[in-house]
């Protein structure tokens, strides 16, 4: 056995004795590593461990912070929770309205009606209530483009100029085309270009023209313009064919003025009488007393007739042009001959030999200088037909060497579109400064997007010597330049369009004006209160020096009493307008006022047309295709049968078909632009011959917000009347009911199992005049605005689960005898009467909802409120079936940051569309209930505000964001409790002495009634009653 | 001691003694399952799921699921509610009702029927959980539980409330008093257990039967508690769907708002709970093979009830037509026209039909004491009944006091698979039950054998 000794080293370094080992050979750890360098230490090692770990473990606990960025130094300006109002002015084409904008944190969130401007007088209506939305629209150009490719304004300006220096060296023609232009700045800018580019010129267009009326005007008066009207003025109104409630010329204007004659009490029992003649029912139509179905072919001579009627009347000889039997046209010649000097004839006819005519008739009644101020034009639709239209040629014979589109889409919106869309590529040079990437920006090379009307400086004159100011009200969003700005870039001039209108206002206004103070205190002054009245009228009168035979020959010529064919009324949607703001969803969902079809495009056709065509439109909107060919064109719509629609016509509505809009209204319906021609020297917007619509058997569901068309006679929702009646009686048209007890009957109101409430401080209260609400449906996008309230889209309409707290009742007439007849009271006349009735939670003093919650998640305030908790809610929905009037509203879905509703409902999914919202209102969850709140936030801020100025509230410190947009007054609000406040004096509230501050309260108005009076639910908002200036009742 | 009738004729027939009893109503528990109770139980569990897919999207997206909206805020969900709380009431009634009047015959119907009013109440207490739009919060927040919400409590006005109390107060009852009354039975299926050596089974139901020993004294004890509970029940019988009825008796909804709806929906409610009675127990006497426990007799007294209630909810719909008429209150002669030649004429006239009509041909004793045409009858009644609650909710609602909101309802798959869901949960369970329970009260049928079988000797 060897034992061999066997030596083990601990390494290479060992067994040649390495120094370096011998000195560290009795340590363990021999390494030197960490531990010996000075720089590193084991608690180094711990502690940045120890950090590391921490760090990361914090880093991923904490949510992320998302363009949350506080401010350094807070803007004098920008108070968290304080909204801020800024005079401004909205601008669309021709549709002008000065107003409020209400900015919360930097953000406009909402629009009201400016009260100073002398035109549009406080009002708004719905598209411009909508354009708050526009502005965060998800489809809004980002930046300028160039082609496809986002590009630098700098690049892109040095191009442009290039472009055009090219282009005016080579003495090629440059354009600008428009709409109108109100703005005096603006068009000095173009002034500028075209200085600059003598071979530019400025051709305006409008998606509605009125060129025709000019053209009239001009061969009446001698000057191409359009007048004022005033209808305030006018107690006897015809209107042929005008929509001027709606669509025509200058609508908050012209409903502002109406309703003054449309409020009638005790003590002023007289109201306007209006006849309207026309082919679709519009909301003028709706709420005209005498309503005749003419086709457009006849209108012409409508109009003539009426010329020979009044001229017959006056001694004046007669025209050739003519036609009998045209209902009620006898009685409003008449009328109009009674009433001359305080009548008014409108016509929205484009064709400028009817609307001479027109011209002669008014002169005949004294309409210039009392309803017509001639002296005071309008700048509104300047548009000219012919020079669109020789722009057009132009550009298709390559004509045109350059193009700047400002903020103007004639590619989709004019007739000619696709001509000039195809034509479009044969220009060297086209530039659209759209803010949307619209039909034509997207054939035009250069995007160089202006900022959204809410980011822009801008003036305007919409009236000769009424001038108004547009000022930001927010940061660019994105990096858009104003157009104005381009314009002058690209004429060589770096100039900010601030400090030019604001030079222009020094140079042109400032010396007009009687205020009397130095330059910036009056332009500070002008911006607050966003405008500006300078001079007076000029006094010019105008006397009529048509050639009304001539007229009458062309008018003979055009127009036929007997035309057999089908015809078409092309007219403005009430909601997306001409289709510019066909992307903005609030307009979408806003039920038309008189179809209540939302998010659609239909034709609309008489009842006994669709019985010949066989078209079967159901209760539910289920209907079938129409295929309508016109001469060699045609358009596939659904049919949409439409009471009041003069059999033989169509009507199509304007504004659908947009094909490059953004995801909301992409592809929905079909473009009626092209379907308008030329006749007569403008625009047509009839088609007369040729129309041959053709049943196609497709389904197709157009979704309606209100499927059952009349009120079954239920005098306990509609309470109307005539005036002749409420001449007598102011009670006429009232229906009081009764309970009937063992041995009496009784008022409800007597009978009740609650002893009422008190509401010691406010009684908050709302009166609705059913007289002057014209049903235009602007309270309704105003309170979808204000209080957050989703938007749902089609499908979600057609299973009736829209979400507005606030809506219009459309009723119709039937020709029911007896109402005990159901099936003959479900259908509406073939011209019915129309009532609207908006309708709300009725903030019942014994809500029926309150009651039945289990959770007693809605309850009663001290102040009359039914109040809603939405985290108290847990949606059992017995409320809303126990609410007689149907306007709670149950969110089905989550509607917010739900992929479902991401084109529909914007301003709830996406991060832009979020900054409309109002902070002040919770964004509701899916299952619970949700309804009007009366504006309880604008309610609990006007408490607060008053707090703080240690005053009591004073009447209209708190006013309903619908009575703010109700152009026509027809809303009003307010406490009940002061015997001082409008509402209070308009229902001549009386107080009882024993319980002065009871929610029983007597109201002495005759015309005041509760819908529903006999449930004894006793609702704070009161109704006034229709009364229709008609001669006899329509029993 | 029980004293035999020579003129009527004896409950149970086929001259059973106390040990075939056991043995006759033993044998399914202690058997295998039989193929049939297979396939049923299968196609119960495959609605079930489907009913389990149905109810997780709804919960998952929210009611719009469902075919509601803006008017008719409730359809097929409480219709289907206050349908199956009806069925739920017949085994109360039989148990404690006729245990009251003494009436012998129910003895061997009233396990099953109190099996069906539980599994009926916990289908019906599903709809007012997941109709919710936030059933999360809703199921105990309709609870009046101190909370830490301040002093945020219930609204005791509020007719659901009172629902939340009447069934759950129901419920409580009829689970304790079906309970009490399996115990003597559970402790024969011990005791044959024990015989037969299956310690399994013995440890089991003697658990179940807790550890029932069958003294005197006990049985004292046991009766006096079955008679109280019968006595508690009573009331209850008639309590739950008055309060049922009031969630519309007490609303301004015209056609809900009736002070008549209390008693006749109780009517219907036992109208419907006898006739979903027959349907089960027509098939498991089959099944089972229980031909000699429930006879033909019974069925005939339980078709004389069915004839009786629905007369009463025939002369109910006539009141109500003739208040409507009479009341001169234009909505509700509206609301009543409507129901009739509304839109939703097809359910009115199907449920007259079925609820009304088709009763009446048990006046016949041929068809009274058949038991196929009983069969298609119950059936029938069920469907009229259903239709009863859909015409009372949907056509009251759809066309209310403003035209402008009228509207139409149409079902989604998803109302449709959330009634599924009750059919596959009541069936799976029902079928559990007579696999694992005894089907008839084996310690009352003894009680009852002697006398009626001595007869034959």
């Amino acid at each position: 056995m060897s034992i061999t000794k066997k030596t083990y080293w601990k390494g290479i370094q060992q067994l040649k004795n390495d120094p370096a080992f011998v000195k560290h050979a009795d340590k363990e750890f021999v390494d030197l590593g960490v531990e010996n360098d000075p720089r590193h230490t084991r608690r180094d090692f711990l502690k940045m461990m120890g950090f590391s770990v921490a760090a990361a473990s914090l880093a991923a606990c904490e949510a992320p912070i998302r363009k949350a960025i506080p401010f350094v130094n807070k803007p004098i300006d920008a108070d968290p929770s304080i909204p801020n109002y800024y005079a401004s002015t909205y601008v669309n084409g021709g549709d002008y309205c000065s107003v409020v904008v209400k900015t919360r944190e930097g953000r406009p969130i909402k629009i009201e009606g400016n009260t100073l401007s002398k035109v549009s007088m406080g009002g708004t209506n719905a598209q411009v209530e909508a354009s708050v939305m526009s502005l965060y629209d998800n489809y809004r150009l980002r930046g300028p483009k160039k082609g496809n490719d986002n590009a630098s304004w700098e690049d892109v300006d040095k191009e442009i100029t290039a472009k055009l220096q090219e282009v005016a060296a080579a003495n090629g023609q440059i354009r600008i085309v428009s709409n109108t232009i109100l703005s005096p700045s603006t068009k000095a800018a173009i002034e500028q270009f075209k200085s600059q580019y003598p071979t530019a010129s400025h051709v305006q267009y409008d998606q509605v023209s009125y060129y025709g009326m000019l053209k009239g005007n001009e061969a009446s008066f001698g000057k191409a313009f359009i007048p004022s009207y005033d209808f305030a003025k006018a107690k006897l109104i015809v209107s042929v064919g005008a929509d001027f409630l709606g669509t025509w010329l200058s609508p908050i204007e012209f409903t502002k003025q109406y309703s003054v004659n449309r409020k009638i009490s005790e003590d002023n029992r007289t109201m306007s009488r209006h006849f309207q003649f026309e082919t679709n029912l519009t909301l003028t139509g709706a709420n005209a007393d005498y309503r005749t179905m003419i086709k457009p072919s006849q209108q012409g001579l409508v109009v003539a007739q009426l010329y020979n009627l009044i001229a017959g009347k006056a001694g004046n000889a007669t025209i050739s042009a003519g036609m009998d039997k045209v209902n009620y046209l006898d009685k409003a010649a008449e009328e109009l001959w009674a009433n001359r000097g305080k009548a008014l004839l409108v016509c929205g006819s484009n064709d400028k030999d009817v609307q001479v005519l027109v011209n002669g008739i008014n002169a005949m009644l004294d309409s210039y200088g009392s309803t017509i101020l001639a002296d005071k034009a309008v700048n509104f639709r300047q548009g000219n037909d012919e020079a669109m239209a020789a722009f057009v040629a132009d550009a298709e014979a390559s004509r045109i060497g350059a193009v700047v589109f400002y903020n103007c889409n004639p590619v989709y919106d004019h007739p000619m579109g696709a001509q000039l869309g195809g034509a479009l590529k044969n220009i060297s040079l086209t530039v659209s400064t759209s803010y949307t990437e619209d039909e034509t920006a997207s054939m035009s090379a250069y995007k160089t997007p202006d900022h959204h009307y809410l980011e822009s400086w801008n003036d305007f004159e919409p009236k000769a010597n009424s001038f108004s100011l547009s000022q930001p009200a927010i940061t660019p969003i994105f990096k858009t330049r104003q157009a104005q700005e381009s314009l002058l870039m690209w004429a060589g001039q770096k100039v900010e369009y601030f400090s030019f209108v604001k030079n222009n206002w020094k140079n042109w206004y400032f010396n007009q004006s009687a205020l009397g103070l130095g330059f910036q205190a009056f332009w500070d002054k002008c911006l607050y209160d966003g405008v500006l009245e300078v001079g007076s009228e000029s006094g010019e009168s105008f006397s009529f020096a048509g050639d009304v035979n001539g007229a009458s020959s062309a008018v003979s010529a055009n127009y036929k009493a007997n035309n057999t064919g089908f015809e078409i009324a092309l007219y403005e949607s009430y909601g997306v307008g001409n289709g510019s703001q066909a992307n903005n969803p609030l307009l979408q969902e806003l039920p038309d006022p008189i179809t209540k079809a939302v998010w659609d495009h239909y034709a609309t056709i008489s009842q006994k047309d669709a019985a010949s065509l066989g078209v079967d439109n159901d209760a539910e909107g289920r209907t079938q295709y129409l295929n309508i060919a016109i001469g060699g064109k045609s358009v596939k719509l659904p049919a949409l049968v439409q009471p009041g629609q003069t059999p033989g016509t169509i009507g199509i509505a304007l504004g659908y078909g947009r094909t490059k809009v953004g995801k909301v209204a992409e592809n929905l319906g079909q473009n009626a632009y092209p379907l308008i021609v030329m006749a007569n020297g403008s625009l047509n917007y009839s088609v007369s011959t040729g129309v041959t619509p053709t049943f196609v058997d497709e389904p197709y569901q157009i979704a309606q917000t209100q499927i059952h068309q009349t009120y079954m006679g239920r005098s306990n929702v509609i309470q109307e009347s005539v005036l002749s009646e409420f001449k007598k009686d102011p009670e006429a048209g009232r229906e009081f009911t009764k309970i009937t007890k063992w041995e009496e009957k009784v008022d409800p109101g007597t009978i009740s199992m609650w002893k009422g409430h008190d509401y010691n401080n406010h009684h908050w209260g709302m009166s609705i005049d059913l007289n002057s609400c014209t049903g235009c449906g602007a309270c309704i996008v105003a309170c979808n605005v204000e209080n957050n309230v989703a938007l749902v889209g089609k499908q979600e309409v057609i299973n009736r689960r829209e979400m507005h707290w606030l809506r219009i009742d459309r009723y119709y007439s039937s020709d029911a005898a007896d109402i005990s007849d159901y099936e003959a009271l479900e259908h509406a006349s073939e011209n019915p009467e129309v009532v609207f009735q908006p309708m709300l939670c009725q903030h019942c003093n014994n809500a029926p909802c309150e009651t039945v919650c289990p959770v007693a998640a809605t309850t009663h305030s001290t102040e009359g409120l039914n109040q809603m908790t939405y985290n108290r809610c847990i949606g059992t929905r017995y409320c809303a079936n126990n609410c007689p009037y149907k306007v709670r509203r149950f969110n089905w879905f989550k509607y917010h940051d739900n992929q479902q509703f991401y084109e529909v409902n914007p301003s709830m999914n996406t991060d832009l569309g979020r900054m409309v919202l109002n902070p002040d209102v919770t964004v509701r969850s899916r299952g619970v209930m949700e309804k009007c709140s009366f504006c309880v936030q604008r309610i609990q801020s006007g408490k607060l505000t008053a707090k703080r100025e240690k005053r009591k509230l004073k009447d209209g410190d708190v006013v309903t964001a619908c009575q703010a947009s109700c152009t026509s007054g027809a809303i009003v609000f307010g406490d009940m409790n002061d015997s001082e406040s409008q509402i209070s004096k308009l229902l001549q509230i009386t107080r009882d002495e024993k319980r002065p501050n009871s929610s029983d309260k007597q109201i002495g108005n005759p015309r005041a009634y509760r819908v529903l009076e006999e449930i004894g639910v006793k609702p704070n908002i009161f109704y006034l009653t229709k009364i229709k200036n008609k001669d006899v009742t329509n029993a | 001691m029980q004293v035999s009738s020579s003129l009527r004729e004896s409950l149970i027939t086929g001259g059973k003694t106390v040990g075939d009893v056991s043995e006759d109503i033993c044998r399914q528990v202690e058997g295998k399952p039989t193929k049939l109770w297979w396939m049923a139980f299968g196609v119960s569990l495959v609605l079930l799921g489907f009913g389990v897919y149905t109810m997780s999207m709804t919960l998952w997206n929210g009611i719009g699921m469902w075919g509601l909206n803006k008017t008719v805020g409730w359809a097929w969900d409480i219709t289907n509610f206050v349908w199956w709380v009806g069925i739920g009431h017949a085994g109360t009634l039989i148990s404690a009702i006729l245990l009251l009047f003494r009436q012998k015959w129910r003895m061997s119907i009233n396990r099953a029927a109190e099996a069906m009013t539980i599994f009926a109440v916990i289908c019906a207490a599903t709809f007012p959980l997941i109709h919710m739009g936030r059933l999360w919060l809703g199921f105990y927040w309709a609870l009046p539980l101190p909370n830490a919400f301040g002093s945020l409590w219930v609204n005791f006005n509020s007719p659901l409330l009172w629902d939340v109390f009447a069934i759950s107060t129901y419920f409580t009852v009829s689970l304790v008093f079906w309970y009490i009354g399996l115990i003597p039975d559970f402790a024969v299926i011990r005791d044959r257990a024990v015989r037969m050596g299956n310690k399994t089974r013995a440890t089991i139901y003697n658990a179940l039967s807790f550890g029932w020993q069958g003294g005197a004294k006990t049985w004292m004890r046991y009766e006096s508690v079955a008679l109280i509970l019968a006595g508690l029940s009573t009331p209850l019988v008639l309590s739950v769907h008055t309060i049922v009825s009031m969630d519309f008796a007490t609303s301004v909804v015209p056609g809900w708002h009736t002070t008549i709806f209390p008693p006749y929906f109780v009517a219907g409610a036992i109208f419907s709970g006898f006739a979903m009675v027959l349907t089960l127990l027509l098939i498991t006497r089959k099944v089972f093979k229980l031909e000699d426990y429930i006879t033909i007799y019974h069925v005939e007294l339980m078709n004389i009830i069915i004839i009786v209630t629905g007369s009463i909810v025939g002369i109910a719909y006539i009141t109500e037509f003739f208040i409507a008429w009479y009341g001169q209150v234009p909505a509700e002669q509206y609301a009543f026209i409507n129901r009739m030649f509304g839109p939703y004429w097809w359910a009115y006239w199907c449920m007259m039909t079925c609820n009304v009509i088709s009763p009446q041909l048990f006046w016949f004793k041929k068809i009274r004491t058949s038991l196929v045409s009983t069969f298609v009858l119950s059936i029938v009644v069920n469907i009229g009944m259903w239709f009863e609650r859909f015409v009372i909710i949907v056509s009251s609602l759809h066309r209310d006091y403003l035209p402008s909101s009228w509207s139409m309802f149409y079902p989604t798959m998803y109302d449709v698979g959330e009634y599924v869901l009750t059919f596959g949960f009541f069936f799976a369970a029902f079928l559990l039950f007579a696999k694992f329970f005894p089907v008839i009260n084996m310690a009352e049928v003894k009680s009852i054998i002697k006398s009626s079988s001595e007869k034959k000797h």
